[in-house]
């Protein structure tokens, strides 16, 4: 049967009208080979190989871009976690921070904007690796403008890693102070169950599971499930979420086809399709918007978390229809800064701290670029991340924390990030907390979830 | 004999308000960049005017970044928006 001009309109409409894009392809590179115990023959070889492939990537991205029609917003590098890479180096500051700057100025010759990996997986221990890098994030994410990092420092075989989740809220407030308005805190997020495949920031890396190449691709299109649920007023649930489901179903095709043209193009494996709706701070491509869109009168009042699991449900469905190769995050972005649904509901007092947390226990992935007050204790956002993560751990899913201590702002001022990054309405965090809690440290048991043989 | 080669569709998607001409234009700018019209349709939808047409670019003698910048010229003067996309993305996403 013919394409009819009905359908073609449809999805020309997509991208003019609604936002449509793909919203990365990113591509994961293995740098375990270039492994050396010399730091600058090392770095060498990684650069080599990031600029080579980074080049190629933008160029054939263009070429497909050009061919379909649909936008490539962002293309990115994913490496192999940083703090394997350190195990042959000397153990100190300035060696990690070393790969850092190399990590961050091949990205730069390759014309990418933002390369992920710099991170480690620690959710049951820390190698004297691991610790040498998480010691040196304040300084490696403060003197570099395109790496982006991650811990995961959970996961439901492993349970919780307290002395690390401890660490990190060390290491989170020392980087908040090395950048202006706490910035470089947008650029890690510390994970539960971490995908080793998500090509989405800040998060992005190569597991180890991986090949040497993988193409991963991450669609977008808050804008066009917004404007199916608006043209749908009156319907059913029922009926709304055969209608979501049919259109993700579309933009998801649309992503498989582009993910796997380019991989052929640059000869490499392709991998998966992250359907993660993401919003941006354009008018109308935002996810609480979406919610607004189905009668929910502001986000984060009663009825959200319904409405939101309906729409993951909806959307996970049509997505696994359309690809075989669905994989990385695949829930639904709630970052506070970059949705502009999201900014007004805090503005307005009806989205509150522990709301957004209710909300990610039905969908991805976690309490996302959320500002607080840059006096908040880091045994707080150790307390605040410890809560996040065991939602992730006990319901077997991925959730992850991005939080930003805003140096010298309080509850209720608004910072401006810039960019993709938005501005963020500061949310009031409790003044009493529970420092003992978190002093206690060791490792919370592995959830009874894991004893599935 | 030399093989015939395979037809390489896309589709070009003219939005806007009709006026005279829009269909000369196109077709004048296709038969000087040695590309063949394969079908033409037109409807109005949701107030837009919409006219799709299915061009074969295998003989082409330009590329379809090439013909992107064309038809942007000629949708800025006819105050069109024209977008050419490979037919393929059509069917991935609109068949099963």
């Amino acid at each position: 049967m013919p394409i009819s001009v009905e359908e073609v309109f449809e999805t020309v409409k997509m991208t003019l009208d609604h936002h449509f894009d793909i919203r990365t392809v990113t591509l994961g590179i293995n740098l375990k080979d270039c492994m050396d115990r010399n730091l600058n023959a090392f770095t060498r070889r990684i650069e080599k190989r990031i600029v080579e492939k980074g080049l190629l990537l933008n160029k054939f991205a263009e070429t497909i871009e050009n061919r379909y029609g649909i936008p490539i917003t962002n293309r990115r590098i994913a490496v192999t976690p940083a703090a394997l890479l350190l195990e042959p180096l000397p153990r100190n500051i300035k060696t990690a921070v070393g790969l850092a700057r190399a990590l961050d100025k091949a990205a730069g010759k390759a014309h990418i904007d933002f390369i992920g990996g710099f991170g480690a997986m620690v959710q049951k221990g820390m190698t004297s690796a691991d610790e040498t890098l998480i010691d040196a994030i304040p300084q490696a994410l403060s003197k570099t403008q395109r790496l982006c990092g991650f811990l995961n420092l959970a996961s439901t075989a492993a349970g919780m890693n307290m002395d690390a989740v401890v660490k990190f809220g060390h290491t989170l407030k020392k980087l908040a102070h090395l950048t202006k308005n706490g910035i470089g805190c947008a650029k890690i997020a510390v994970f539960a169950n971490v995908p080793e495949d998500n090509p989405f920031m800040a998060g992005a890396h190569h597991g180890i599971g991986e090949p040497d190449f993988s193409l991963n691709i991450g669609i977008s299109g808050p804008g066009v499930v917004r404007n199916v649920v608006l043209q749908n007023p009156t319907c059913d649930l029922t009926q709304l979420a055969e209608v979501i489901k049919r259109t993700v179903f579309k933009i998801t095709r649309a992503g498989e086809l582009i993910g796997r043209e380019i991989a052929e193009l640059m000869n490499v494996n392709f991998g998966i399709v992250d359907i993660s709706l993401a919003s941006t701070t354009a008018a109308g491509d935002s996810v609480a918007e979406i919610i607004e869109a189905m009668g929910v009168k502001s986000m984060g009042l009663p009825g959200s978390t319904a409405a939101l699991a309906l729409l993951m449900n909806a959307v996970k469905k049509g997505g696994a229809m359309a690809s075989g190769n669905i994989g990385g995050l695949s829930g639904t972005f709630i970052p506070v800064s970059e949705d502009a649904g999201m900014i007004r509901a805090v503005r307005k007092g009806t989205l509150s701290l522990e709301k957004l947390e209710a909300l990610t226990s039905v969908c991805s992935v976690g309490l996302d670029m959320f500002a607080v007050p840059g006096d908040t204790p880091a045994e707080t956002l150790s307390a605040i991340i410890a809560d996040e993560l065991s939602i992730g751990i006990v319901n077997n899913k991925t959730t992850s924390v991005r939080v930003i201590p805003v140096p010298r702002k309080k509850a209720g001022d608004i910072v401006h990030f810039g960019g993709l990054l938005g501005s963020a309405p500061v949310m009031p965090v409790p003044k009493i907390t529970s420092p003992k809690f978190i002093a206690r440290k060791g490792r919370i048991p592995a959830s009874i979830h894991a004893l599935r043989n | 004999m030399p093989r015939k080669k395979p037809a390489q569709i896309c589709i070009v998607t003219v939005t806007g308000i009709d006026k005279v001409g829009i269909i000369a234009r196109l077709a004048a700018a296709m038969a000087k960049a040695n590309i063949n019209i394969v079908d033409v349709n037109q409807k109005i939808m949701e107030d837009y005017f919409v006219m799709t047409m299915a061009i074969d670019m295998a003989r082409a003698q330009i590329d379809i970044e090439q013909l992107k910048k064309k038809l942007d010229r000629i949708g800025d003067e006819m105050s069109l928006k024209i977008t050419v996309q490979d037919a393929t993305i059509f069917k991935a996403m609109h068949r099963v």
